[in-house]
């Protein structure tokens, strides 16, 4: 059984869900949730649900741990220390992926991101090699390692155990010259697009922003996010942070709904490991019905409404 | 300023990859510039423009990445230094020692460009192990970037929506994402140019490295198959969402 540390996400309303899946996977080895931010004793049930017998709330000896990520990052690692943690694992958000790496270069310890499988017992792990392409298998044999995991990389189960709340305050301070001066939110309530468990898409022919209603009213029935293509953006129909792909968000749900999309090899990079993933398009003969679970041959501008319809009625 | 700008030597993403043995692949591909590092050099070329100094591409690569460091000179990089390593896919660990050393060696930093993430190993990390290597800060997937009062503030996307604007003192290394600036063309004068620029071929085992080892090791590649062809549904557009939808509900159990 190895000491594994769990960096806990927090979300507008407690621990974000998208964290269940990693605790999920620690789960069964003496697991310390790691809370930097936020009511520590409120996070304690839903870790303790998903395997956490410590849940740890860390503190700075001066500032709080969020106003510099680098601070986060010290506290994380002191803690890694001080609790003699084998692996510190996390949530692969942009902030996850971000806090662990300053983790891991506190450290000098190694680090595999967006890992689409781990196994602690067995000290490997598996991810995304040539964006998509190809699987990478890793075998971690250092006395301490990190990884971050990929949203909705594992399914969420519950394994409980009765938690209790330790504080610690890890001997760090100062800024190290990264200061977060404020969060500028575009579109308020915008859900992000890496955690969610159902993706709506659309593509260049989408053909102006506020076509892009029609997949925000269908998302809206199917709970989903609304991602776009690189063509759609580039044109101007829809800001990069929706932009899913190569050199945009790489997502895993498990229904990627993709409208006028032609299936290019960068968009794939990005969605190729969503577990199904349906297809709508003019053209029968469009490369992306080669490579998703189901397609409609149909003008997204008709399909798409009758969707949403569909699943309204459903409701 | 003395601005560095890392720039990798990867296989195009639209290139197919052939694994060969248990955990290599076969290099006869086209290579680019990492996409990524596109930004970073773009960012880093605008502000010696604007500030004055000079460029320097620092690459860790086979002797082939000259070719990736001479299309980073061919877009107003002034020099390059390439530090030869036999290695496909090398660890971020030595790779982001090699940089530091290799900067280090060169000169004094003000600011050290990367880019977001390498689209072949998707490491996610040599920036922030150089930075902590030179001893800087780091901001990463970085969408807007200044000068302002002696240090720099930018833009970084945090996730749904939401950007951070941070205040990052100089010298730093940055990670540069899609939507921090529009990368030039190369014209044909300029990469002729680019062919007289000077670039410094050293062995990284010249360099010293410390930790030749992360202790963490890629074991295995294997090629992911494509799902193969589609179930399409038939009939009237009502008819077919209806399908679907029973499909997704009922068989699939992803509604
Ligand atoms: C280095 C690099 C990085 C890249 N990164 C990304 C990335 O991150 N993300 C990304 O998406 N792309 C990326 N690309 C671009 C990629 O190669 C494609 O150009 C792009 O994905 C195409 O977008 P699309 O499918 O929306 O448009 P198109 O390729 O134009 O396809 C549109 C499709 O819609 C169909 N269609 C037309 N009208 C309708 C209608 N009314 N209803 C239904 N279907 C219709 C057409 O038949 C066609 O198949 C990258 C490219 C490079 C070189
Ligand atoms: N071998 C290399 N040579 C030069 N720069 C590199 C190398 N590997 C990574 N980098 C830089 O570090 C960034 C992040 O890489 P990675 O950690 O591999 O995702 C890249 O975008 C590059 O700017």
């Amino acid at each position: 059984m190895a000491k594994i540390g769990v960096w806990i996400e927090m979300g507008q309303d407690g621990v974000k869900e998208a964290n269940l899946g990693v605790l999920t996977a620690a789960a069964g080895h003496e697991v310390y949730a790691l809370v930097c931010s936020g009511d520590a004793e409120g996070c304690r049930e839903v870790c303790g649900k998903y395997g956490a017998a410590k849940v740890v709330a860390l503190a700075a000896e001066s500032g709080a741990l969020w106003d510099s990520p680098d601070l986060a990052a010290r506290a994380l690692a002191a803690a890694a220390n001080e609790f003699d943690l084998q692996v510190v694992t996390g949530l692969g958000s942009l902030n996850g992926r971000d806090l662990l790496a300053r983790t891991a270069a506190i450290l000098d310890a190694p680090l595999l991101q967006d890992c689409t499988a781990v196994d602690f017992t067995a000290g490997t792990v598996e991810k995304s090699h040539f964006s998509g392409k190809t699987v990478a298998r890793f075998e971690c044999r250092a006395p301490l390692w990190l990884c971050s995991l990929r949203p909705n990389a594992v399914e969420p189960q519950e394994s409980p155990v009765e938690a209790e709340v330790v504080s610690y305050t890890a001997p760090v301070s100062g800024s190290g010259g990264v200061k977060v001066l404020e969060v500028r939110r575009d579109s308020s309530g915008v859900m992000e697009l890496t955690e969610a468990t159902i993706i709506i898409t659309g593509g260049r022919p989408m053909d102006s922003a506020e076509n892009f209603q029609l997949l925000h009213e269908c998302a809206a029935e199917l709970g989903a996010a609304v991602g776009a293509s690189r063509a759609a953006v580039d044109a101007g129909f829809a800001p990069h942070s929706m932009q899913v792909g190569q050199t945009g968000k790489t997502v895993s749900p498990r229904l990627y709904i993709a409208c006028g999309l032609s299936g290019s090899v960068q968009h794939f990079a990005g969605m190729k490991t969503s577990k199904v993933i349906v297809a709508i398009n003019t053209d029968k003969d469009a490369p992306i019905f080669g490579k998703c679970n189901y397609g409609i041959v149909g003008d997204l501008f008709e399909v798409v409404p009758v969707l949403t319809e569909v699943l309204r009625e459903r409701a | 300023m003395q601005v560095y700008v890392c720039v990798k030597h990867v296989p195009d993403t639209a290139a197919s990859i052939k694994v060969e043995g248990e955990a290599g692949y076969s290099e006869g591909v086209k290579y680019v510039l990492n996409p990524y590092d596109e930004y970073a050099v773009e960012e880093a070329v605008r502000v010696v423009k604007e500030q004055g100094g000079e460029v320097i591409a620092v690459c860790v690569g086979k002797a082939s990445a000259l070719a990736t460091v001479r299309s980073a000179l061919a877009v107003g990089v002034d020099r390059a230094i390439l530090v030869k390593i036999d290695e496909q896919l090398p660890d971020a660990c030595v790779v982001a020692q090699a940089l530091a050393r290799a900067i280090e060696k060169d000169g004094q930093a003000d600011l050290v460009f990367a880019g977001r993430q390498s689209v072949d190993s998707e490491g996610m990390q040599t920036h922030y192990r150089l930075a902590s290597a030179l001893g800087l800060p780091v901001v990463s997937d970085v969408v807007a970037f200044s000068l302002k009062d002696g240090g720099a503030q930018v833009e970084r996307e945090c996730g749904g929506g939401a950007r951070e604007v941070i205040e990052v003192s100089l010298p730093c290394v940055i990670g540069a994402n899609k939507g921090l600036n529009e990368p030039r063309y190369p014209k044909l004068p300029d990469v002729l140019k680019a062919k007289k620029k000077p670039v410094e071929q050293i062995d990284i085992a010249s360099l010293g490295i410390e930790k030749p080892e992360s202790g963490c090791r890629l074991t295995k590649l294997s090629a992911v198959p494509d799902r193969g062809q589609a179930t399409m549904l038939s009939g009237g557009v009502r008819e077919m969402v209806e399908e679907l939808v029973r499909i997704l509900e009922q068989d699939e159990k992803v509604l």
